[in-house]
């Protein structure tokens, strides 16, 4: 984990933030307030037994996928890792069909068929949710190439953790952006451990992981994630310069999760002291810090902003009961959502066998 | 009907792709300024200029994986690989990425590209660039993969994969390249070969050969001695599509002629035809004279040396041999 750097500027008054009104603000301490009580509630459940496989929490990161995201216009495009509750929530996606996909329920976002780390909405921009440390990163590029393709004003926010910047797939990606002059923002969110590894045990740095765009010619910043307007600020540059240069940029933004790399990390209160989790929870958490900027603000009340947690905590209740109470996915849906042409019936899905299981 | 050479034939199937669709692109190494490592994409930047033919650096899982986000908005980018044999680095992307992503959105997402690249031994390059991988990647639902064998084929089945709206992989030859063959003149209309066809080579009565690629060319040579020496008449059933794969038209043959040969370049430990074994002892177990015979590349890397490596592949001579051992 890295020291967040000190906030010596108010980003508050940066131009992106300034005109931000205060329905706005209390909107982002909503979107963050429900990520964290969705994913209290996933762990709950999955400690129940309800869930399979992964539950990889993004609690404590929240600042991130919502400050960035806010940003997004109709030609703006998001992918990331499988820490992707978050962005999933943040984009728009409703809960109910998250937590169903969490079940491996039918009525989940991608039938039942994804799971945790594969979360998709494309009528948002969303593009998932990907398993492999770094392997979404060329996709990134794409959806942004594709942008740049069709002559819109557009591109592409492609999220990954700080383990994935050792990955060939990323640096491969990276060259190309500068090279082709790609719309694309590489959003490293650097909670400080890649799985139970270190930052300082796992990637060889002068003073940053996102310094190592200076070696592609392609801008980079450092952002302090603790601070939702320095998010917007920092990154709102980084998308501009996007939009209306068609340049990349490589963004570091210092967070912290507070769980383990998954539910499954057996030792995720070995490899960093009890002291520094709670250090976090208790002097950089996101929501915490961006609630009491709003109370100074007189944005809202103490209650009012009760009432909002309390909201997003019987909505994430409601979304278990309703991922509890749905039908699992059929054995015959198995072979759906395999073949473009066989789930829409086409003459060439008619020609040859596709399958072969007899 | 006109002769053109395969690699023409492949080009023609591009241009003709690239003036109906805007959002075809074509992509890889050396494909547009240096002309293509294999003449493939000659001529086409010249025409369609840095849009639609993209040079790409040495990069295959970063530009192959770009291709996949891409097509997921929409674009139909044709990947070229020098090599299918390059596949080893970019194989997150190609089975992942492009295979699963429309399982793992639950139908949200699709991916309609086309990879295509040579994929053969016999060149004396050695194992790294003499891999045949198309049993490999018609393991994985999600993917297509052809294999064809002619210049008519060649250009039918790279239109169709084009326009087909899920990844599809073309295993194409450099041994192929520089044959001629006949391929319907444009102007009578889109010449298109459906995936999951397969196509009779050659009509024949006591055997069935059945091969993919080059070694169908190889069958069909066999076939000839077979029935001038021997009179044995064989058929050459060519697959063309590999999967989507036409099981009937396997099955019909060997009920014709009770009696099978299979000739694959891949590799014998489940290759494309332990595949095609295991459907036909189970389809047509009745109508088998003989057990079914493989010609396979013997199985060991590709050597290089050019006085042995003929011998490692499938050929005439060692065709004929299975033949004779079962018929």
């Amino acid at each position: 984990m890295m020291d967040s750097p000190p906030t010596s500027l108010d980003f508050s008054q940066s131009k992106v933030n300034k005109d931000l009104t205060n329905a706005d603000k209390i909107e982002f301490y909503r979107q963050m307030v429900r990520i964290r009580r969705f994913e209290q509630t996933a762990l709950k459940f999955y400690n129940g037994g309800k869930m399979g496989g992964f539950l990889h929490l993004y609690i404590g990161q929240e600042s991130v996928a919502v400050g960035t995201i806010s940003l997004c216009g109709d030609n703006d495009h998001v992918i990331t890792a499988y820490r992707c509750h978050g962005h999933a929530l943040t984009v728009g996606m409703d809960m109910n069909p998250c937590m169903a996909e969490l079940y491996g329920k039918a009525t989940g976002s991608a039938k039942g068929k994804g799971g945790s780390m594969h979360l998709f909405d494309p009528s948002r921009n969303f593009w998932g949710g990907h398993g492999i440390v770094a392997g979404q990163t060329p996709l990134g590029l794409g959806l942004a190439y594709a942008v740049k393709y069709k002559n819109l004003q557009g591109c592409c926010l492609c999220y990954m953790g700080d383990g994935a910047v050792n990955q060939g797939a990323f640096h491969e990606s990276l060259n190309i952006a500068a090279l082709f002059d790609i719309p694309v923002v590489y959003i490293i969110e650097n909670n400080g451990y890649s799985m139970g590894t270190s930052q300082q045990r796992s990637s060889a740095y002068k003073d940053c992981l996102a310094q190592r765009a200076e070696a592609y010619d392609m801008d980079w910043d450092l952002v302090n994630g603790e601070d939702l307007y320095e998010v917007r600020a920092k990154t709102h540059i980084a998308i501009e310069r996007a939009r209306k240069e068609s340049k990349p940029t490589v963004l570091e933004i210092a967070t912290y999760r507070y769980y383990g790399h998954s539910v499954a990390d057996a030792n995720a209160k070995k490899y960093r002291t009890p002291d520094e989790i709670e250090k976090y929870k208790t002097y950089h958490d996101p929501i915490r810090l961006w609630r009491r900027r709003l109370i100074e603000e007189a944005v809202f009340t103490d209650a009012e902003a009760d009432a909002i947690d309390k909201e997003a905590k019987q909505a994430a209740t409601d979304s278990a009961k309703f991922a509890d109470e749905s039908p699992a996915p059929t054995v015959e849906a198995i072979f759906d959502d395999v073949y473009w042409e066989t789930d829409n019936n086409t003459e060439a899905s008619k020609i040859g066998r596709h399958f072969f299981n007899d | 009907m006109r002769e053109i050479l395969y690699r023409h034939a492949i080009r023609e199937a591009l241009d003709e792709e690239l003036t109906r669709d805007e959002n075809v692109v074509i992509m890889g190494e050396e494909v547009a300024q240096y002309n293509g490592a294999y003449k493939v994409t000659e001529g086409l930047w010249e025409k369609w200029g840095d849009k639609r033919i993209v040079d790409t650096p040495i990069s295959e899982a970063g530009f192959i994986g770009m291709g996949i986000g891409a097509s997921m908005l929409g674009i139909r980018p044709v990947m070229e690989l020098m090599f299918w044999s390059f596949h080893s680095v970019a194989f997150d992307q190609l089975v992942n990425n492009a295979a699963n992503v429309r399982y793992m959105s639950g139908g949200l997402c699709h991916c309609p590209i086309v990879m295509r690249g040579p994929a053969n031994g016999g060149t004396n390059v050695g194992a790294t660039h003499s891999h045949t991988p198309e049993g490999l990647f018609a393991a994985f639902p999600g993917l297509k993969v052809c294999s064809p064998a002619t210049p008519a084929d060649a250009k039918g089945l790279m239109k169709t994969a084009i326009r087909d709206n899920d990844p599809v992989y073309i295993m194409e030859n450099t041994l192929l390249y520089g044959m001629s063959g006949p391929v319907p003149d444009p102007a009578d209309g889109d010449h298109l070969a459906p995936l999951g066809k397969a196509d009779i080579k050659r009509e024949g009565s006591d055997i069935s050969l059945i091969a993919h690629g080059r070694s169908v060319l190889r069958a069909l040579e066999a076939a000839e001695t077979l029935q001038s020496e021997h009179g044995i008449s064989a058929e050459v059933l060519d697959l063309r599509s590999i999967r989507p794969l036409d099981q009937q038209a396997i099955i019909d043959s060997v009920m014709k002629t009770n009696r099978a040969v299979l000739v694959d370049e891949s590799k014998p430990f489940c290759g494309v035809s332990a595949q095609i074994t295991t459907l036909i002892q189970e389809h047509a177990f009745d109508h088998l004279d003989a057990p079914v015979k493989r010609v396979c590349s013997l199985d060991a890397p590709a050597i290089y040396s050019p006085y042995v490596e003929d011998e490692q592949l499938p050929n005439p001579r060692r065709i004929i041999e299975q033949v004779l051992s079962i018929a």
